[in-house]
């Protein structure tokens, strides 16, 4: 066997206070897919840093095909063909998908481009991995599945021999992850070495040739697919047992808490993004809704929490009409939401942790001495919720943005079940979170759930919805296409469904 | 260390912008030293000039505080000059109304004329930024204007001074009732009550902002209105009422200048600057040198109150033209803005030399110490 593409050896980094890579040693070799699996703070990304020379390692080396490589720069790592596709592209979406191959490159034309050259070039790599991308259109015209394709030809026409992809199905609906799979074995088929970083188990499992598992900068495990399982690599990653699907007790079904009839809602370009929607959730059950993001599951949990007027039809919470509540009343209502994107509508990133815990209840008497805030009375109940949730923060007063995704979405929750919400909506609860954190969120949900909570969520995770709703439906182009009992389930129907051909 | 650095900069600031001022002095043929010790001794040398740096610093430290409520909030209020002339002109309204009420009546009814006056006058652009979308950085300028248009048709009619009317028409109230003047405090010198007034109204205003609901809502609506409004928070009404709250103070400030003011009555020369002195303006000047928190703001005001009254005996002795202060003034602006930037510079070279990653979300905006101890969940794992 040839020397391997890449093999960094004993590679350890420290920042200050923080030991990010800790002796860490791997390789891949030509036409395998070597995945490096570990949790967010892992040392996976240091790791990919150094490869690109955005970091310099303290100690350890790194040799490519062999020879002893000093990479100064992301351009020298291109030059030495190692390739990145990034989670978020780094394409102009006014430009052309053969100007943006062409972006940096010299051109044989001097100062003029040289298109047709590049085209021809594309249609040539497209062919050859079925990519299936065509030159002369412009990004922004562009599926998010296509555009992650325009990243990997980029780095396939710098000929890459190695390519990084970091998260790349975070973005993708199920259809597309299928398809980029089929890609990558094409290309290792023709020799290419791919790393592939993830904390998705059933796609690690599914892809890998070998895997790589890091945590607190160290190295837990090397194993293949074959010698493993999702449990082992799960248990790995956290370094302790994890329950990867969260035991649910029976409930016995409750009245029904939320029901919508009808409900009609406009997106924000004006059109019709949920269409005559009716749902009823009772108390005790977890309704899942799943779902390729963007088929109005977000119109439908903000009309649900008023943020969004609907243009026909009710939302009723018991016996209070919610049709054209704003957010206060529906929260006077009974109504918990925990919004989809954490930093932009669940928490203030510069307000600290404790300020963050009362968004919500600021105002009321507990909290008050003449008017005042009683800091005594704010801190031991902030310090309550904190310890209740296992938020990990350093303090109360830590700016909430400094904190982890997972920790983040544990202070949103604290905040949203603290009031013994009637109907809890959940937009993605889990999605970037740790595994850890999003066991301790599924735990929690299920909790709300014994307590006779009408729980919504929503989730383009279909493992997460198999995993803890009750009922499921599925929403595609603003309907609910399909609504099934969680025994009644299978991943390939939802998945049909959520395609829009169920 | 870095904190350190962050606030000497706008010390530096103001020193590299005296540094700029006696380069002017020493072009214009003076030595710059004792420039700078007229105005020093114009500013403290007597009883009576530190009297007169406290009033001036006055109308700059209401408006500036007012300015950081609307900063709080992320409005932008231009509007100090209009909402001055608004609050002043209400209050004068009430002291020609009812001009033989008791004082203990009346000047609590004058103050409070000059706050809602200012109020209207703020709530207007807020209005229209939170419900119409207004960019309230235009509406409030535009309001300037109005303010003083309104100010020169009442002072010429309605408001005229009876012994103008057939007279030289000089656009001037009658001297208002004294029951309405604010006291002075200190004999002999023009220490009035506005000093301790404007003072407590800058504590007020770090109470209201940090140690109450409504500044905790202003905050959050200020920092991320979307989260804000997700839980239940009308972002609308706190736009508002940070333009009210902002207004209201720069209403206080009319009436400071109206009934501190030695001859007591309401002129006009045509412009805004001739009756503040241009305060809605250097108001924002403080309260931005204030690092935009009401606190650090009082300080800031007693130093430009401090520039403007050295000015007159820098012009009164070294015959220096008091557009000096004016250009010092601006020279100090300058450095301060320009040197968010030095201060951002100076944190990412201490960064990395200390070795602290750059390019990296959470710990290009916090500082290093707290990076380190949010480490098991928070480490340099980001972009990759």
């Amino acid at each position: 066997m040839s020397a391997p593409v890449l093999q960094m050896h004993n590679i350890t980094k420290t920042f200050p206070g923080v030991l990010a890579n800790d002796d860490v040693s791997f390789d891949v070799h030509a036409g395998e897919v070597h995945t490096l699996l570990g949790e967010n703070g892992a040392g996976k990304s240091t790791l990919m840093k150094i490869l690109f020379g955005l970091y310099q390692p303290d100690s350890g080396q790194i040799l490519l095909r062999g020879q002893q490589a000093n990479i100064t720069s992301p351009t020298d790592a291109i030059e030495k063909r190692v390739g990145m596709v990034h989670q978020h592209f780094m394409l102009v979406p006014t430009l052309t998908v053969a100007e943006n191959v062409a972006l940096g490159l010299p051109s044989s034309r001097g100062l003029r481009t040289d298109l047709d050259a590049v085209s021809e070039r594309i249609a040539s790599i497209s062919e050859q991995y079925g990519l299936s991308v065509d030159p002369g259109v412009e990004i922004w015209k562009l599926s998010v599945g296509e555009r992650q394709r325009v990243e990997i030809i980029k780095a396939l026409y710098r000929d890459a021999e190695l390519l990084v992809l970091d998260e790349p199905t975070a973005v993708l609906t199920p259809q597309e992850v299928d398809d980029l799979f089929v890609i990558l074995r094409q290309m290792t088929a023709a020799d290419t070495a791919i790393i592939f970083i993830s904390h998705k188990l059933h796609e690690v499992m599914e892809l890998s040739d070998r895997i790589t598992v890091l945590r607190n900068g160290r190295v837990t495990g090397h194993t293949t697919p074959a010698e493993t399982s999702r449990q082992q690599l799960a248990d790995l990653m956290v370094g302790r047992e994890v329950k990867l699907a969260p035991d649910k007790p029976p409930v016995d079904l409750g009245l029904v808490r939320l029901k919508l009839r009808g409900v009609t809602v406009k997106g924000d370009r004006g059109t019709i993004a949920v269409d005559n929607v009716d749902l009823d959730v009772h108390a005790g059950e977890i309704l899942g809704v799943a779902g390729v993001s963007g088929n109005g599951q977000r119109e439908l949990a903000e009309t649900i929490a008023g943020l969004r007027p609907a243009e026909a039809g009710s939302v009723q919470l018991d016996d209070t009409d919610l049709s054209k509540a704003n957010p206060a009343q529906s929260r006077a209502a009974g109504l918990s939401y925990v919004p989809e994107e954490r930093m932009k509508d669940g928490a203030v990133g510069e307000f600290d942790v404790s300020e963050n815990l009362l968004l919500i209840n600021h105002g009321e008497k507990r909290f008050l001495r003449n008017g005042l805030f009683n800091f005594d009375a704010i801190k031991s109940h902030c310090q309550q919720l904190v310890d209740d949730f296992a938020v990990k923060t350093p303090s109360l007063s830590t700016p909430t943005s400094s904190l982890s995704g997972g920790n983040i979405q544990k202070v949103i929750m604290a905040r949203e079940l603290e009031s013994s919400p009637a109907v809890l909506v959940a937009a993605q609860p889990t999605r970037g979170v740790d595994i850890g954190a999003a066991e301790y969120i599924h735990s929690q949900l299920v909790k709300q759930r014994s307590d006779g909570v009408a729980i919504v969520m929503i989730s383009e995770d279909l493992d997460e919805v198999l995993g803890l709703a009750d009922r499921i439906a599925v929403m595609f182009e603003g309907r609910i296409v399909k609504i099934v009992d969680r025994e009644n389930a299978t991943k390939d129907q939802l998945g049909l469904a959520m395609a829009g051909a169920g | 260390m870095k904190r350190l650095v962050g606030a000497s900069v706008p010390l530096l600031a103001a020193l590299v912008a005296f540094l700029f001022g006696a380069i002017m002095i020493l072009a214009l043929g003076e030595n710059p030293l004792s420039g700078l010790a007229a105005m020093f001794d114009g500013a403290f040398g007597t009883g009576d000039r530190i009297a007169a740096t406290a009033v001036r610093a006055v109308p700059l430290l209401l408006v500036g505080a007012g300015i950081t409520i609307a900063f709080r909030a992320n409005v932008i209020n231009i509007g100090g000059e209009g909402q001055i002339i608004a609050g002043a002109l209400l209050s004068t309204v009430v002291a020609l109304t009812i001009p033989d009420t008791p004082k203990i009546i009346l000047l609590p009814l004058v103050i409070l004329g000059g706050l809602i006056g200012g109020a209207i006058w703020g709530a207007i652009p807020g209005v229209l930024k939170a419900y119409a979308s207004v960019n309230e950085i235009l509406s409030t300028i535009m309001l300037n204007i109005v303010a003083v248009q309104l100010m020169n048709y009442l002072l010429r009619g309605p408001m005229i001074d009876p012994i103008e009317v057939d007279g030289s028409r000089i656009p001037q109230t009658e001297r208002l009732t004294d029951n309405a003047a604010l006291p002075t405090l200190i004999e002999g010198t023009r220490l009035h009550l506005g000093v301790p007034i404007a003072i407590l109204a800058a504590i007020i205003v770090y109470i209201i902002l940090w140690r109450t609901p409504l500044g905790f809502r202003l905050r959050a609506v200020g920092h991320n209105p979307d989260a804000a409004r997700a839980a239940g928070i009308s972002v609308e009404r706190n736009i508002v009422k940070a333009l009210a709250m902002s207004g209201a103070l720069s209403g206080l400030a009319g009436v400071t200048l109206v009934f501190g003011s030695e001859s007591l009555r309401m002129v006009t020369d045509g412009g805004s600057a001739g009756f503040t002195g241009s305060a809605g303006f250097n108001g924002i000047v403080a309260a931005l040198f204030g690092a935009l928190h009401p606190l650090w703001t009082i300080p800031s005001s007693f130093l430009f109150g401090a520039l403007l009254t050295g000015a007159t005996e820098l012009q009164r002795e070294l015959q220096i033209p008091n557009a000096l202060a004016i250009s010092l003034n601006g020279l100090i602006v300058l450095f301060v803005v320009s040197s968010d930037k030095v201060r951002e510079w100076l944190a990412r070279r201490l960064d990395s030399s200390t070795g602290q990653p750059i390019n990296e979300p959470p710990s290009a905006d916090s500082p290093p110490d707290q990076v380190a101890t949010t480490s098991s969940g928070n480490d340099p794992e980001t972009v990759a």
